[in-house]
């Protein structure tokens, strides 16, 4: 049992493991709450579909980071390709997936609720959807810099 | 607060809201040379429908139990807005004693969709089973009969009910988990102690009367206000402006009618900041009563336009809309 823990590529499996599991948990729960929203307006306006479906799926992008990340660190940790780490090495690609799990777990929380209220905004006043999609958007400001964190530290380990 | 979210339901009542009418949409409809031209301006923002006839009456309740329809279909727990129907319950109460204890029919002043029909209504009374109705009307039932048949004092009898409305409005607040009922049953209680002061200070009444017809609410010492209304209509302004309802001490000022609508829009005030909250019960209930408000403005202007009052004499009887 204490090998799987002196193992590297045990811990760079779990740093990719969460980064998927958390972002992906954050973009469903986004992504659905966001969806039952534009259902309601939708039920009332169908001309609406295609607005809110974008503010809908504007939380699913946190998900699409967390694979990109476990992508990136499959193809060097011997698993895809590349060879397997070192304990240290492996620590550190777990710490490097970090950043896109939790940040993308939040994020994509708050961005489906932000969505929420801009899709409010969308059903009452469609001729807004610009400034409406600005402000999930800018949620995604910090899922993007927990991206590049994570990227640049597999990249640079 | 509860954590139900209503995301769905909050949505598309976003989406209703585009519907509702403006103070602009009310202009256009004062605007209307007569009873006909409302109807037909009514009927082309979708009013009634295309089995209801161009009647006002029929347009009115048509529009009423599509709000019902509506929160059906949106599956949410209809027990949720039983405080917002215990004036309609409580009437019914109010009628039945009535008729059974002066003997005299009033047939059509019953509302209907009420959980206990109007003939159940009337064999409770009649039977004294005062158990078969809610807890909360049990005891107002009982006082309401034994005081109009001992006494024949109408008013007392509506004083017994209206009370126990008001404190049945007040508790479902105080049990309520969501801000918006509480929020609503405070002020629904505060705005009806302000209209029983100014309505005894009006015809003379007692200070006893006062403090047995008002309900508790924190937003106002009932004492304090019912004691006020003895000394004059200058007390109570001055006890309005002292305490948070310095709007409505203006409107007692300028006259009854902006008064009674100061009333209700003290409501559609407290329930307005909803308009910007995309999850919670609080959406919903607030756009129930901007319907209620809205059916309730358009009776107002049909009624004055049948009686040919000017336009700026419906301007003040108008209420504040939700949107």
């Amino acid at each position: 049992m204490s090998e799987l823990f002196t193992n590297g590529t045990v811990w760079a499996l779990l740093g990719v493991a969460l980064a998927v599991v958390l972002s992906g948990c954050g973009s469903a729960y986004g992504v659905g709450v966001a969806g039952q929203a534009a259902a309601g307006v939708v039920t009332e306006d169908p001309s609406k579909f295609a607005k809110v479906l974008i503010m809908q799926l504007l939380p699913g992008t946190q998900g699409i980071y967390g694979l990109l990340v476990a992508f990136v660190t499959l193809s060097r940790i011997g698993i895809l390709g590349g060879s397997e780490p070192e304990l240290v090495k492996g620590l550190l690609i777990f710490a490097a997936c970090l950043p896109i799990g939790i940040v993308g777990l939040v994020s994509a929380i708050h961005q489906g609720r932000t969505s929420v209220a801009a899709i409010g905004i969308v059903a009452k006043k469609p001729e807004q959807f610009g400034k409406a999609m600005l402000l999930p958007a800018m949620v995604e400001t910090y899922a993007i810099l927990a991206l590049l964190v994570s990227i640049l530290a597999i990249f640079s380990i | 607060m509860s954590k139900t979210q209503y995301t769905y339901a909050v949505a598309r009542i976003r989406a209703l809201e585009v519907s509702l009418f403006s103070a602009s949409t009310i202009e256009q409809l004062i605007a209307c040379k007569d009873v006909e031209s409302c109807l037909r301006f009514l009927q082309d923002k979708g009013w009634g429908g295309t089995d209801v006839p161009m009647d006002a009456d029929a347009i009115l309740t048509r529009e009423r139990e599509k709000i019902w329809e509506t929160m059906e279909e949106m599956h949410v727990d209809m027990d949720v807005f039983n405080v917002l129907s215990y004036t309609n319950w409580f009437h019914n109460l109010k009628a039945a004693v009535k008729e059974v204890c002066t003997g005299k029919s009033g047939a059509n002043i019953f509302y209907e969709g009420t959980p206990i029909p109007k003939e159940e209504m009337l064999r409770i009374i009649k039977e004294k089973d005062y158990k078969a109705l809610p807890e909360n009307m049990q005891t107002a039932a009982e006082e309401a009969v034994e005081a109009l048949l001992h006494s024949g004092d109408g008013q007392l009898c509506d004083i017994i009910i209206d009370r126990a409305t008001m404190e049945a409005i007040k508790e479902a607040g105080r049990a309520s988990k969501d801000d918006i009922i509480r929020d609503y049953a405070e002020s629904t209680v505060a705005v009806a102690n302000i209209k029983i002061a100014v309505r005894a200070l009006k015809t003379a009444k007692s200070l006893e009367f006062m403090q047995r017809a008002m309900a508790p609410c924190d937003s106002l010492n009932v004492d304090g206000l019912a004691r006020a209304a003895l000394a004059g209509m200058d007390s109570i302004i001055e006890y309005l402006n002292g305490n948070g309802y310095a709007a409505g001490a203006e409107a007692l000022k300028e006259s009854p009618s902006a008064f009674e609508r100061w009333c209700d829009n003290r409501i559609i005030q407290t329930i307005k900041p909803q308009k910007t909250n995309p999850f919670s019960l609080g959406p919903l209930v607030a756009y129930v009563i901007a319907r209620e408000n809205e059916i309730k403005t358009v009776r107002i202007i049909l009624t004055c336009k049948q009686n040919g009052l000017s336009d700026d004499s419906i301007r003040e009887r108008v209420r504040e809309m939700y949107v």
